[in-house]
């Protein structure tokens, strides 16, 4: 069909092109209209907390035990369910019941069940990203919805929380550095209570603040020697978050339209029952293609919820995790920047030379242990990156063509129905 | 074959084939003769139809204007020349959709009682792509083309129709038929719309199995247009699904310029997300088709509608008719015994004025005898006029009914056949991707 020519003619009517190429594209072009959740930017919240001159472990030590191949002994299993409205007198929130099971030593005890809030899982991720600057952290799911507020207490938007919060914390238990961070343990294992006292240690507003200052002065100051292979993760990272992006958009775009097709479809099968009413010989096929309409439309919303429920998040989450890797990279650079300007410092001054030399030797070591398990994780997150893709995508292509099974059952019962000797190769003859 | 078989293969048929016919009745009557056909053998039996071309012509219009138009090549060739392998070149003229237009109102006219076929549609309705509504539109003329053939078929092989001269004529005459048709003075014939809505409304008896017929028929209508509505809808969100699935490809392709691992297989997953874009515009084609079927029992149920029109009329003139016999019966019987049944006019102005005398009262009376024998005559004559029609047109009717339950059920098959060799197409385009997709990572 030549719809190219048809769309000089048409546009020469003044009307759209409505042309397949053009319609591509101009499906596309619909953000106002979807239903976006606002990025929590979460990880720009942790760029200031970034900078903790204590590490609670030596990473040197750390990085000889990470050895990716041996991280497939699970031994600390987490189920996030049961979520629960609390009212205050100042708010409501929804916690969730957290159980751990582990053999691990380092627990006192074999099971643990608590109850934690949203505002808890984001206090461990910023300890996490504290304590590890360049390790690739999961996203967390978004923190606020920008439709209207109630709608975080409606049920699926609870659901699709909570898995998005159990994928969150298996990932780090999975992680063979951050799943033994105390942090990690104490969320894990402390009471409410307990929790919150804890939460209270830590540094203080002042020196955090003080470590903002750092952060923005080595941003400011930017990275001179950046090593290659960085630079190519930066730009590696530049194209993920923009594709993932655009499937992220794709994806919710085409729930929407099939969601619109179904209910034009839900429109169809009354009227066929209407008509039936007015025949006598077309009685009995029209009220089967009304039930055979009706069937399709139970298959076709059974499709659209698979693709929501499962694809959509996925895709959203790496949407997310391209910005944690820009907010991982980010903090490298920043790290390099610091030790390039105790270094350009020493060159200059003359006093102090002896604690400056300190300083940079303790930098270079961080230095290199951020590039070192930069490296590491990177490759660990793109294994996991691209299982999950993989996964994902075979999922949809299984989901839509169980789809299409169905629907095909329906119409062969259809056509078995009518007792017709159709061939479906229309060999008829007479 | 059955007429309505052989409609079906030339509705689905897309190129120049020509049906073929199984009747190779050989005593076909002499094309040159008025009598077009056997008694009792539609047409179609002799004579091979199609509309197999159409061309685009310029030319100046009524009001001296260039205008641009369609026309389409009928085709004709007796069916024994092709049973005997005698492959002769086809009888062919062109003609315009005015041209049809004015058959189908010649035919309305001369055979009111008779379900005529419908035409295909006028302008493009019920469209959900906005291009299709432009009658230059290829597609459009190209379905208008089937349509067309569609018409013809249907009329060459109704038994009455079919027989009719100014038919045969359309098909075989190049020049002049407009005069001919013209000269039939058959638009004399007419009924106009005020006189028939009149009767609509004034009908005293009306025929029990007329009035559930004129029902059907407006519940037909509605029903349908409803259909072809939110099949128009559908249509349209169908195609925003298939064709969003095409920017999977473009990214997909785009991304795997930096993957290592997942490129092969995410480039050639989006192939098939290509693929599977594409394939909703053959889909659509053939829903279009299956919209036409619709369409033309929708326009069916105008010809039907119209039938128990002009029985209405028809009755309506007959009831006229039976009421002024009576009324003059009356005044003959005033008249004879010089009382007065009913109020008059006549008889208060007789009896405050004066009577009349015996001489005006007998010339009276004769003119009355005359027209009572007059209105009787009327009365019978009307009579038989309602009888046949109604005898005639249900005959039709009942043709008509067996046609459409036919013709329906076939077309749901066909619909539901189109849906399953749309899901199969789906099947392989996802097994495909899944394979790609699986490829992607160890």
């Amino acid at each position: 069909m030549e719809r190219e020519s048809l769309a000089s003619a048409a546009s020469a009517n003044g009307s759209p092109a409505k042309t397949a190429a053009d319609l591509s594209n101009h499906m596309l072009e619909l953000d106002e209209d979807d239903d976006f959740e606002v990025f929590s930017k979460d990880a720009t919240l942790t760029d200031a907390s970034s900078f903790s001159a204590s590490m609670p472990t030596s990473p040197a030590s750390m990085i000889n035990q990470y050895k990716p191949e041996e991280q497939d002994i699970k031994d600390v299993f987490i189920t996030v369910d049961c979520p629960e409205s609390h009212v205050t007198s100042i708010e409501t929130f929804v916690t969730y019941r957290v159980i751990t099971k582990t053999t691990r030593s380092e627990f006192d005890s074999s099971e643990y069940e608590v109850r934690r809030r949203y505002q808890d899982f984001l206090w461990l991720k910023g300890k996490l990203e504290e304590a590890h600057p360049t390790l690739i952290i999961n996203p967390l799911p978004e923190k606020f919805v920008m439709k209207g507020m109630m709608e975080r207490f409606n049920d699926d938007f609870i659901e699709t929380r909570r898995k998005a919060l159990y994928k969150f914390v298996n990932r780090i238990a999975d992680h063979p550095i951050l799943s033994f961070n105390e942090d990690f343990k104490v969320f894990l294992t402390a009471q409410a209570w307990e929790l919150a006292s804890h939460k209270k240690q830590g540094p203080g507003l002042l020196s955090r603040m003080g470590e903002t200052v750092r952060a923005v002065a080595a941003s400011v100051r930017g990275v001179q020697n950046r090593p290659e292979e960085f630079t190519a993760m930066n730009d590696y990272v530049e194209t993920f978050s923009q594709k993932m992006g655009m499937l992220d958009k794709i994806t919710r775009r085409i729930v929407k339209e099939q969601k619109e097709y179904l209910e034009g479809m839900k429109e169809c099968g009354p009227v066929y029952t209407l008509w039936s009413g007015s025949e006598d010989q077309l009685v009995e096929p029209l009220k089967a293609i009304a039930g055979c309409i009706d069937n399709c439309c139970k298959v076709t919303e059974e499709q659209v919820a698979g693709l929501s429920e499962n694809q959509v998040p996925i895709l959203h989450e790496y949407v997310l995790c391209a910005e944690t890797l820009k907010a991982v990279l980010r903090r490298r650079d920043n790290i390099q920047a610091e030790y390039e300007s105790k270094v350009d410092a020493l060159a200059n001054k003359k006093a102090d030379k002896e604690n400056l030399k300190e300083e940079i030797g303790s930098l270079e070591d961080k230095l290199e242990c951020a590039n070192s398990t930069l490296k590491v994780d990177w490759e660990r997150w793109k294994r996991d990156m691209q299982g999950d893709v993989k996964s994902a995508f075979v999922d949809m292509a299984d989901t839509n063509m169980n789809y299409y099974k169905k629907l095909l059952a329906i119409w062969e019962s259809f056509l078995t129905s009518q007792k017709t000797d159709v061939h479906l190769d229309k060999d008829t003859d007479s | 074959m059955r007429g309505s078989e052989i409609l079906e293969r030339m509705a689905d048929s897309r190129s120049e084939d020509v049906a073929v016919i199984g009747n190779t009745d050989l005593s076909a009557a002499d094309p040159h003769n008025n009598t077009m056909t056997e008694e009792g053998v539609p047409l179609l039996k002799t004579m091979e139809i199609s509309v197999s071309e159409a061309e685009k012509r310029t030319g100046k219009n009524a009001v001296s204007m260039q205008e641009v138009y369609t026309v389409y090549l009928i085709e004709t060739r007796p069916v024994n020349t092709i049973s005997e392998g005698l492959s002769a070149a086809p009888d062919s003229l062109w003609r315009r959709y005015s041209e049809f237009e004015l058959l189908r109102n010649y035919l309305l006219v001369t055979f009111p009682y008779i379900v005529v076929p419908p035409l295909p549609e006028k302008r493009a309705e019920f469209v959900w792509h906005k291009l299709s509504a432009d009658n230059m539109d290829p597609d459009f003329v190209e379905r208008r083309r089937i349509g067309l053939e569609n018409f013809l078929l249907r009329v060459a092989s109704h038994s009455v129709l079919s027989k009719d001269k100014i038919f045969y004529l359309f098909l075989t005459q190049d020049d002049g038929w407009k005069d001919v048709v013209y000269d039939t003075g058959f638009q004399a014939k007419a009924d106009s719309r005020l006189k028939a809505l009149n009767a609509t409304f004034r009908v005293k008896h009306p025929d029990k199995r007329y009035t559930e017929l004129k029902h059907y028929s407006d519940e037909l209508h509605s029903v349908i247009s409803q259909l072809l509505r939110v099949r128009a809808k559908v249509a349209d969100r169908l195609y925003g699904v298939y064709k969003v699935h095409g920017n999977y490809g473009r990214v997909f392709s785009e991304w795997s310029a930096i993957e290592r691992e997942m490129g092969d297989g995410l480039q050639s997953a989006g192939h098939h997300m290509d693929a599977y874009a594409a394939s909703v515009d053959d889909i659509l084609e053939e829903e279009e088709h299956y919209a036409d079927q619709l369409k033309e029992y929708l326009y069916y149920s105008e010809a039907l509608r119209a039938v128990c029109r002009k029985h209405e009329l028809i009755q309506y003139e007959l009831e006229m008719a039976a009421q002024d016999l009576v009324s003059k019966k009356q005044q003959r019987e005033e008249l004879a015994t010089g009382t007065v049944r009913t109020f008059s006019l006549k008889g208060m102005t007789s009896k405050l004025f004066g009577q009349e005398t015996p001489e005006q009262r007998e010339a009276k009376l004769k003119i009355l005898e005359q027209q009572i024998v007059e209105g009787e005559e009327l009365v019978k004559t009307s009579n038989a006029e309602c009888d046949e029609y109604v005898r005639n047109a249900w005959v039709d009717i009942d043709r008509f009914k067996e046609q459409k339950n036919q013709d329906l059920k076939e077309a749901l098959i066909s619909y539901a056949v189109m849906q399953i060799s749309m899901c199969k197409k789906g099947i392989q385009v996802w097994n495909n991707a899944k394979e790609c997709f699986s490829k992607m990572s160890h």
